[in-house]
């Protein structure tokens, strides 16, 4: 993915800034990069260039240069007072499908995790097993039922008057998992979330799950617990005319 | 049939080779096109994917507006065994269509390793492994590629084989098959076959018979049809500015050997060394001109994104503009990141003024240099006349510039070659280390020194010669160890990497080889042979016990093809196929490495004879021009495109 968005950021003609040393770098840095094998709407990266350019036109020229699947969906200068991505990106808005999991279960299992103060789970990393604490990072999780069918319209029978039951088994209602998941060291991710509802409730789905995350930003303090601050909206608020770097949010497929 | 392909993806190693969707592939309506070829590099994904041969010819043959190509690539033994159970056939990566489906199915061979893994590729699409037992409803499979110049070992498996440049080949071949389908297939395959032999540039095994004497070797090789010519030629691509390929080049997703854009600056070498198939096949050398090369990188960076520029060719420094060149790019993509390798460099066309070029806007890389050989003698034997002063002088002043590792290439083995000349090459790389130490005032610096064993090849002055025999080389490479480690303050500087000769045996036996020789194959496969070019899938006694079996009820053996030295008048399975080279200049050519006298180049000497340019109607091509790369401006900083969208705030 890095390499993809570096070519994609030359074949653009981007005025990348370059690291010094023996081996420069573009300075791009991907902030709370997803895990391998999960979907996302909302990847954000900031990157440094050596003049000042239009967010619309790179925002245009860049989703065209990347290939299909890899959107770029709104580019901001960033503003010089308003810190650094990094510092405004607190957690991760998750959509967890599961297929073959009756929401009802989802739910119940859901209600345990949340219910216990924490929740060890194991995984393999290079350097062996460590265990973390899953529960700490989950900061609200609610499980909504799925009485639409959870994937893609165009791979269902083509029918519109096919019963639920002839649409094959992954593709049935199921429970979805909304979590807002703060991003620790060492990072929660959702299979760790998943892990830990087989700890709490002996939740094991059937086909892997499809984790898709929705959104990133700064925790509210103000509001409901669990929404997100657009990690955007202060350099939206800002000037146009600002310092010589960029940020922008391609989302991922 | 990708959703037959797609659950069998999440049960092998690095599914996603296998699934296509590079930038700037090309995916066409089946229906809509009159001929179509699957295209194979007959080896790993991550190998075959950078092959610049197939994507020359991908990218020809897709321009054509009714003509459609695909790639397809070896399957990993994982693959294969699911593909088997789940009755899956070859496919291609850009659109996963069955290989079986194609019009003409053209495998290139840069190696003779690769060749059980056609046979897999073969039986996994549903194609008889034999030509004979093909019909219609059966692709052509064409061989191409250097390896092609001798495919008798593979003349069962083949319908043809195209030997040289393939641009217009490719095309050619096109127009006959498309003709013939057009016409309704008359004659059935026999008559495209005849149609495509009658050309004298594709040969078609099938239409030559091959006698035996009783002693084993070959009596005479005649064509069995009367509209089949009994020499085939090599194809020669002239006029390289023609032929800017490839323009788009393909971007995998997945990680391949070389992660750089490719620009071909010339063709061709003469500077003869006597091992290298390479240089005597591929005469006369034709140069790219700086502003066709120039245009080449600039598109081609543009199309690709890459951050490294490989100048490639088989001695990229011998270009008679490569300073201009060089300079001209550095001072094009300053700024930009974006850095310039040589691939190919000789020792003696080298400067650090050039090396510098190369990494003035990107990484510093390695300098890599390959004298072969260890003492003056031998390279006086092999034509590879660079001298030790030379080699040390410019390390040296490599070293002084801030360079810190240098790469040697070798090769042990060679036609004459005693212990002592091996034992030179630690001497060499000795010296290597004392002198870097001195002009760089450091310790730190390293040599590492890479020896391959030598295989001789068709169509060189050393396809007479006898191939060392694995033993010998091993003992050689032992003592070639003791002595660098002999001095322990210098050798720890040195590395030392190499394979034992028992490859290069199997190698030589299939670059050598006759008909015969295709039983060995077949059997070697049939025991579960596969990717032969890796030492982790290898196995030399496979091949020693198919050869014991196969071929001693014939009379011949796998010495008998490999470490036995011919005699002049020996008919050569090869001689039919015309490399241009004539076979007395080549004899000629073997006495003189014998007698340790050297050849120059005809580029900047007079012309030697060696007979491929009247034979084949071609010329020398090569500057100087005098031009310079224009713009000399750079294009701006921090990206090689100039986008005008993105030039302002």
């Amino acid at each position: 993915m890095a390499r993809t968005f570096e070519r994609a950021l030359r074949r653009a003609g981007v005025p990348m800034a370059y690291s010094q040393g023996f081996s420069p770098h573009p300075k791009v840095s991907w902030v709370g990069a997803a895990p391998t094998g999960v979907a996302s709407e909302a990847e954000y990266v900031e990157i440094q260039v050596v003049r000042e350019i239009d967010p619309e036109a790179l925002r245009r020229e860049l989703d065209r240069s990347l290939p299909p699947g890899l959107d770029v969906l709104e580019a901001v200068t960033a503003r010089a007072a308003g810190g650094s991505l990094a510092d405004r990106i607190e957690a991760s808005l998750w959509r967890i499908e599961l297929p073959g999991v009756a929401p009802e279960d989802l739910a119940e299992a859901t209600r345990r995790l949340l219910a216990a103060e924490r929740v060890e789970v194991e995984r393999l990393t290079k350097d062996g097993r460590r265990t973390l604490d899953a529960r700490a990072a989950v900061v609200s999780a609610e499980v909504v039922a799925g009485d639409e069918p959870v994937t893609d319209g165009d791979q269902l029978p083509a029918e519109p008057t096919a019963q639920v039951a002839d649409w094959p088994e992954w593709a049935r209602p199921c429970g979805i998992l909304v979590a807002v998941v703060r991003q620790t060291t060492p990072a929660v991710r959702p299979d760790d979330v998943l892990s830990a509802l087989r700890v709490v409730a002996d939740l094991v789905p059937p086909v892997p799950a499809k984790a898709t995350r929705m959104a990133q930003g700064r925790l509210d303090d103000s509001g409901v617990p669990g929404t997100l601050v657009d990690p955007l909206a202060a350099d939206r608020a800002a000037s146009p005319t600002a310092t010589p770097s960029g940020v922008d949010d391609p989302a991922v497929r | 049939m990708f959703p037959r392909l797609e659950p069998l993806l999440p049960l092998v190693s690095k599914p996603v080779q296998y699934v296509g969707g590079e930038l700037n592939a090309t995916v066409k309506d089946w229906d809509a096109t009159a001929v179509r070829w699957c295209l194979m590099y007959p080896d790993a994904y991550e190998v075959g994917l950078p092959n610049q041969g197939v994507m020359i010819l991908y990218e020809i043959l897709n321009e054509q507006p009714d003509v459609l190509a695909e790639r397809t690539y070896a399957v990993w033994p994982d693959l294969e065994r699911l593909m088997r159970e789940h009755g899956v056939p070859q496919f291609t990566v850009d659109a996963h269509r069955p290989v079986g489906a194609f019009d003409l199915f053209g495998v290139s061979f840069a190696t003779e390793l690769g060749y059980t893994n056609l046979l897999t590729a073969l039986d996994l699409a549903g194609i008889p492994l034999h030509a004979v037992d093909r019909t219609e409803d059966h692709p052509v499979v064409l061989a191409g590629g250097h390896a092609a110049f001798n495919p008798e070992p593979i003349a069962d498996f083949l319908d043809a084989a195209v030997l040289g440049d393939g641009e217009e080949a490719v095309l050619e071949i096109t127009d006959i098959t498309r003709r013939w389908k057009a016409e309704g297939r008359p004659g059935g395959r026999e008559e495209l076959l005849l149609r495509l032999a009658e050309t004298g540039g594709v040969y078609v095994p099938r239409f030559h018979d091959v006698e035996y004497l009783p002693d084993g070797r070959i009596q005479r090789v005649v064509p069995n049809r009367d509209r089949v010519p009994f020499r085939v030629f090599k194809r020669t691509t002239m006029d390289l500015d023609a032929w800017p390929y490839p323009k788009q080049p393909l971007v995998p997703l997945a990680e391949s050997v070389h992660e750089r854009m490719s620009v071909e600056i010339f063709r061709g070498c003469t500077r003869g060394c006597r091992f290298c198939q390479a240089g005597m096949i591929t005469r006369p050398v034709r140069e790219r001109s700086i502003e066709g090369i120039g245009a080449m990188v600039q598109r081609g960076l543009a199309a690709t994104g890459f951050e490294e520029v490989g100048l490639l060719s088989l001695s990229s420094a011998d270009h008679s503009e490569i300073a201009d060149i060089t300079k001209g790019l550095a001072d094009r993509y300053e700024g930009t990141n974006t850095s310039l390798s040589l691939p190919s460099t000789r020792v003696d066309a080298f400067n650090v003024d050039l090396a510098n070029e190369l990494s003035r806007n990107g990484r510093r890389s390695g300098l890599t240099f390959a004298p072969e050989g260890g003492s003056e003698r031998i390279r006086r034997v092999i034509n590879k006349m660079v001298s030790e002063e030379d080699l040390i002088r410019t390390v040296t002043t490599a070293y002084a510039n801030g360079w810190r590792q240098v790469k040697l290439y070798f090769m042990c083995g060679l036609p004459t070659e005693t212990d002592e000349d091996v034992l030179q090459i630690a001497e060499m790389a000795k010296e290597v280390i004392r002198a870097g130490r001195e002009a760089s005032g450091r310790k730190d610096i390293r040599c590492t020194i890479s020896i391959g064993g030598f295989v001789p090849k068709p169509h060189t002055p050393f396809q007479w010669a006898a191939q060392c025999d694995p033993d010998t080389v091993d003992a050689r490479l032992r003592k070639l160890r003791e002595a660098v480690n002999s001095d322990r303050s210098l050798g720890r500087n040195i590395g030392m990497r190499y394979h034992d000769g028992k490859p290069s045996l199997i190698e030589g036996l299939l670059s050598r080889g006759d008909r015969r020789v295709g039983r060995v194959i077949e059997r070697v496969w049939r025991e579960g042979g596969r990717f032969d070019g890796w030492s982790e899938h290898f196995s030399y006694q496979r091949w020693v016990d198919a050869c014991a079996t196969e071929l001693e009820p014939l009379g011949v053996s796998l010495d008998w093809y490999t470490t036995r030295e011919r005699e002049e008048t020996e008919v050569l399975p090869w001689d039919h196929l015309d490399s241009g080279l004539d076979k007395e200049w080549l004899w000629a050519d073997w006495q003189d490495a014998l007698d340790e006298r050297e050849q120059d180049d005809c580029r900047w000497t007079p012309c030697f004879d060696c007979g491929v340019c009247p034979a084949m109607g071609t010329d020398i091509q090569v500057g100087p021009t005098g031009r310079k790369l224009l713009p000399i401006t750079p294009v701006g900083q921090g990206s090689p495109v100039r986008n005008p969208a993105l030039t302002g705030g």
